[in-house]
């Protein structure tokens, strides 16, 4: 009886050291030397291993501006692949330090699931492809067609409402990941495929003859997409949306990657000044150094030039800044002062 | 220092002894085995549920199962119940589970009965109906049911013409990679009639087949009980249905802008899995069968046939009963393993408990600890109707020793 007792005892004392404190990402990764960035399985434009198996696209390239600011290399980065229905739990169960994965921020996910998200570093909409040989012109004529999708995404909500709103019936094909989806929808298992519009058109630009298909004109939702990381890590969020920041206000004072050292040398004006490290001491808040948003920069440059060199109108993407363009043209993008 | 030590075993000679007793009394000795083991396992239990409760706490996360009430706001593309996306997540649950039940139940049946005929032939005489027997078995059993899946979807998908020039088999069967279309059945007033003749076919039958063993026991006449019976169940309401008017129309598939309208449609995903765990679940089962047939002495066919019983009534009087008690118990497990299989569907994407519970719900609602007990209970649940079932029937068929 006494041997049992004991061994409940200690079932308990083992039970309490278990307790895992939450400990900062920041010293983590820093003492990791590497940043693990959670990464879409491959969206052309967005994250995927190009021809050299080496990832690349406008998430990754972000998230290796982040790994410059933080451990002042950009290629200190492992990328982590994960499809939608994993990289919440990847994110949790801190396999990675930050999602960088055309991720929406709903309610439901802030606020719910518990997700801390940053700054949506491109506004999207859910759109349609589908083939011209069809003749559709427009979604509401999608009556009784079938519809691929990727699953356990906010676009399976988006559809179900607009379909029911319109009073019209499809058939879903839900699919896990975006080749996936992509091979159904050139086998012709759907008439059409849904996601968000950049993912669209990243994909239609993958196709082998892309003027075949077309977008629908009605984007059914609002996607705002951009970085997550954990809930409750205050210093890690700070770290990883000013970053992002830093990019975006690099493009509005006209820094790039090629002028950045020179600006931070003979700074134009304050605001670069800060921005780059050559006044005040902006890093050391963010428990960095001084010149981690010049790091930053100088990875792939500013908000502007990651933009046109993974998506703009020169790649087989080909989309234009829209939404995306900086507030002083007519965008949403806006970077708060850094001061 | 020594002196210490010296006296620490000194003193505790006088315990071992006692411990050294029980533990090498045999009866103790399993008894204290057995204590260690449950307190470890306890501990092990008790380990993880709290790390789980402290982990959820540190995400902020609650564990309630209250989101099954809310909206499930999302499309399933084979639902056997009503269900739109305004239902809860709870009907989407059990959409799932009918989902799993279904292909598990058309698994199981064509499993069988492919595994049946398959086991026999492979014991056959003729050497080439054997021997495709014996390769499709080992091919079968020995890729894994993953690839089987995938297989009969991709060619589904990729050699099936679209619905436009689908095939189709006397303008009432469609084969499209949408899916295949049949007739759908439309019942009219008066169709019940046709269901009530059926049942008192059914009753008569029963009667009739009880009545013709009695007269079989007594004067040793038999009737041909099989065919007299499928010729009442099959005739009694087929007169009355031509009787009372043909109430029953036929809904054909017609072409809409996209796809087939109307019909019965069976979605690829669920053909692509059906098939592939009734081809692969039925491998093993014909081996199952081929054991339990060769595990009959042959001295069983031989004293029947000393009998003058003839070849077929021996096999279905004396050897298949004696089979079956072979059979049985590992058949069983390959219910249990088709069953379980069936989670598979997650790779083609028919919409079973992992998807919808386990997959969809879990993603939307963020309660992956909820909805994964969901579903392993539902698995567990599953297995055991399965097992207590088989266990039924095995006891039924066992030898009775008088």
């Amino acid at each position: 009886m006494f041997k049992r007792a004991s061994f409940v005892a200690a079932a308990v004392a083992v039970a309490g050291i278990a307790s895992g404190a939450q400990a900062a990402t920041l010293d983590d990764v820093k003492a990791r030397g590497i940043l693990h960035c959670i990464v879409n399985t491959g969206l052309p434009g967005f994250s995927y291993t190009d021809a050299n198996g080496k990832w690349a696209g406008f998430d990754a390239d972000m998230c290796r501006s982040v790994a410059a600011a933080v451990l002042g290399d950009p290629e200190k980065v492992k990328f982590i692949p994960a499809t939608g229905k994993t990289r919440f739990t990847l994110l949790n169960s801190k396999e990675g330090d930050v999602i960088f994965r055309n991720t929406t921020w709903t309610f439901v996910r802030d606020v719910d699931v518990k997700l801390t998200f940053i700054h949506p570093t491109y506004y999207d909409g859910q759109g349609f492809i589908i083939r011209k040989s069809k003749g559709v012109k427009s979604a509401k004529e999608l009556d009784g067609a079938t519809v691929c999708i990727q699953t356990g995404t906010t676009t399976e909500l988006n559809l179900a409402d607009y379909f029911r709103a319109n009073k019209i019936k499809y058939t879903p094909v839900p699919i896990e990941d975006s080749s996936e989806a992509r091979k159904n929808y050139l086998a012709d298992r759907c008439d059409a495929y849904t996601t968000d519009a950049s993912g669209l058109a990243a994909t239609r630009a993958t196709f082998e003859k892309p003027s075949d298909h077309v977008i629908l004109p009605e984007i059914i939702s609002k996607e705002p997409l951009g970085p997550v990381v954990r809930h409750g890590d205050n210093q890690w969020e700070d770290i990883v949306r000013w970053a992002v920041f830093a990019l975006i206000q690099a493009e509005e004072s006209g820094v790039t990657a090629a002028n950045a050292d020179e600006m931070a040398k003979t700074p134009p004006n304050p605001d670069v000044a800060r921005l780059l490290g050559a006044e005040g001491d902006l890093g050391a808040m963010l428990g960095l150094d001084k010149a981690w948003a010049l790091r930053a920069i100088k990875a792939h440059g500013n908000y502007g030039e990651i933009f046109e060199s993974n998506l703009g109108t020169k790649t087989p993407i080909g989309l234009e800044r829209g939404l995306n363009a900086q507030y002083t043209n007519g965008g949403l993008q806006y970077a708060p002062p850094f001061r | 220092m020594t002196t210490t030590v010296d006296q620490g075993s000194a003193t505790a000679q006088g315990e071992p002894n006692v411990l050294l007793k029980l533990w090498r009394n045999k009866e103790t000795r399993s008894v204290i085995i057995q204590i260690v083991t449950m307190a470890l396992l306890f501990a092990f239990f008790a380990y993880i549920i709290n790390n789980a409760v402290l982990n959820l706490q540190a995400l902020g996360k609650t564990f309630s199962f209250d989101f099954l009430q809310e909206p499930a706001s999302y499309d399933i593309n084979q639902t056997l119940i009503e269900y739109t996306s305004r239902s809860t997540h709870a009907r989407a649950m059990l959409v799932g589970i009918l989902n799993t039940a279904l292909v598990a139940f058309c698994g199981v049946i064509l499993a069988t009965v492919l595994g049946f005929v398959l086991g026999v032939i492979r014991l056959s005489n003729n050497w080439l109906a054997s021997r495709i027997v014996y390769v499709f078995i080992e091919f079968t059993r020995n890729v894994p049911v993953l690839l089987h899946i995938l297989l009969i979807h991709g060619i589904m998908v990729h050699f099936l013409p679209l619905p436009k020039q689908a095939i189709s088999v006397g303008d009432a069967l469609f084969l499209s990679n949408r899916g295949v279309y049949a007739p759908r059945p439309e019942f009219l007033d008066g169709f019940g009639f046709t269901v009530a003749a059926f049942g008192i076919a059914v009753i008569a039958a029963v009667i009739f087949r009880r009545w013709a063993r009695k007269v079989q026991e007594e004067t040793g006449k038999i009737y041909p009980v099989f065919l007299i019976c499928t010729g009442v169940i099959i005739g009694l309401p087929l007169i009355v249905f031509l009787i009372s008017g043909s109430p029953l129309v036929w809904e054909l598939p017609k072409m809409g802008r996209f796809n087939l309208q109307g019909g019965v449609m069976m979605l690829p995903e669920f053909l692509a899995l059906w098939l592939a765990l009734s081809f692969y679940t039925s491998a093993f089962i014909a081996e199952i069968v081929r054991s339990g047939i060769m595990a009959i002495n042959k001295g069983q066919w031989e004293a029947a046939g000393a009998l003058g019983i003839r070849r077929n009534r021996v096999l279905q009087l004396v050897i298949i009963p004696q089979a079956l008690r072979v059979i049985i118990p590992p058949l069983a497990s390959q219910y249990l393993n088709l069953t379980k299989n069936s989670s598979l569907a997650i790779a083609i994407g028919y919409m079973d408990i992992v998807a919808t519970i386990g997959g969809i719900t879990l993603m939307q609602t963020g309660k992956e600890m909820e909805t994964m007990i969901i579903v392993l209970l539902i698995y567990l649940s599953f297995s055991l109707v399965i097992s207590a079932f088989m266990n039924w029937y095995n006891k039924r068929i066992a030898l009775v020793e008088r």
